[in-house]
């Protein structure tokens, strides 16, 4: 129990998906514009990579990995077109599965939900799980941690950006620039998590 | 077939005026994590340039057959076989840089790049003109790209394609080492100062909020 827990506090703090290892930075800088949005998104993200990561984590390690199917067969290569085919029919699933039993969550969701296939938190936490060699336990904590991660990293940086508005800033920083350097100190205050030992 | 001015437009117009991670925000991710060192920004540059101009001939070449329902996936299916063949190049002629790139080969995939450029430009427009924007897009990216890996590699390293350009303190040399360029993150404050910079030269880009 407390190794899930370490890893948790690991994967939220000191290896942030966002502020830590840049990923997801595409929707991170265009959709932070808003806290209510910000949060939405992130509950969508966190929801895709709960499901994501360990059901690659199973794919993996039934049909990819070397020797899996048996003896001298070797599918790694086939694996980012494995991960991304199970992701984008995830998403979809997910989408369908909101829309009939959960609608109010699915409309506050909107159009977010689809482009998370292409979010590359999901990818990355997926390449990061089968990089790192976790078991079925591990990947799901993981995939949980890092949504939670990637939510507080996006949720923090919307809120600077709401207080920016009423900052005075040059012409030319405005918008992406200010917001550039803006994450990339959240970056470094959040590199200093990296002395924490777990 | 389109005359040469389109065709120019086309090609150079990603370098300033619509740049992709300038202004149109995609890529970001992996121009943050491979800035350190002016070789591996190349790498990454000629493998997301290759990429985004094979996905976009091909889904334009399929652009009337893919239903639209399912286009998503077609287009993943595409730009993810194209990726796994750059990646096992890599692996069988430059496999140390293959280990250093790690993940972020395998995340060429989701560049929205890539699948930005596929989704707004090759579904509507014909392979040729499709392939020269994969090509323009690449290279507005990779100039982007050696920009900042230019300003990290030199200030943190003194070094460009680790030739020594001024020699470190720590060597005998004049130059002490900037620490803080070193690491990841550096890369949004230079990237923020390119932004900031292009403005100034093109101020139509200027945000208003």
């Amino acid at each position: 129990m407390e190794h899930y827990i370490s890893l948790f506090i690991k994967v939220v703090f000191v290896e942030n998906m966002a502020l830590s290892f840049f990923l997801g930075m595409c929707t991170f800088l265009a959709v932070s514009k808003k806290i209510s949005t910000a949060i939405g998104l992130g509950i969508a993200v966190t929801f895709v990579l709960a499901i994501a990561v360990p059901a690659n984590q199973l794919i993996y390690h039934a049909v990819l990995a070397p020797n899996a199917l048996g003896e001298g067969i070797d599918l790694s290569f086939l694996s980012f077109i494995t991960y991304i085919g199970v992701i984008a029919a995830l998403v979809q699933v997910v989408e369908m599965i909101l829309d009939k039993y959960m609608p109010v969550l699915y409309n506050a969701l909107g159009i977010f939900l689809p482009l998370i296939t292409v979010n590359c938190a999901i990818f990355g936490g997926v390449a990061f799980m089968v990089q790192r060699n976790y078991n079925f336990g591990e990947s799901v904590v993981f995939g949980i941690g890092s949504g939670v991660g990637w939510t507080l990293a996006i949720v923090l940086m919307a809120a600077v950006r709401e207080k920016l508005k009423y900052s005075d800033i040059p012409d030319g920083l405005k918008g992406l620039g200010i917001t550039f350097i803006t994450a990339g100190l959240m970056a470094l205050g959040f590199q200093s998590f990296g002395g924490i030992s777990l | 077939m389109a005359d040469t001015k389109e065709m120019k437009k086309v090609l150079f117009g990603p370098l300033l005026d619509n740049n992709p991670i300038g202004l149109q925000v995609l890529g970001i991710c992996s121009a943050l994590a491979v800035t350190g060192s002016m070789q591996k920004a190349l790498i990454m540059t000629i493998a997301v340039t290759l990429v985004t101009a094979f996905s976009n001939l091909f889904i334009s070449m399929m652009r009337n057959q893919i239903p639209n329902a399912v286009r998503i996936i077609v287009q993943m299916a595409v730009i993810a076989s194209l990726v796994i063949l750059v990646d096992q190049c890599l692996k069988a002629f430059a496999y140390q840089m293959s280990k250093e790139l790690s993940v972020f080969v395998g995340l060429i995939i989701t560049n929205c790049i890539v699948m930005g450029r596929a989704e707004a430009y090759a579904m509507k427009e014909p392979p040729l003109m499709s392939f020269l924007d994969g090509i323009g897009n690449g290279i507005g990216y990779g100039a982007m790209l050696m920009a900042v890996a230019f300003f990290r590699e030199l200030l943190s390293k003194g070094s460009l394609f680790d030739i020594q350009i001024m020699p470190l303190l720590r060597d005998g040399g004049w130059y002490q080492a900037n620490g803080l360029l070193v690491l990841p993150f550096s890369s949004f404050f230079v990237i923020g100062l390119i932004i900031w910079a292009i403005r100034q030269y093109k101020p139509e880009q200027v945000e208003k909020d």
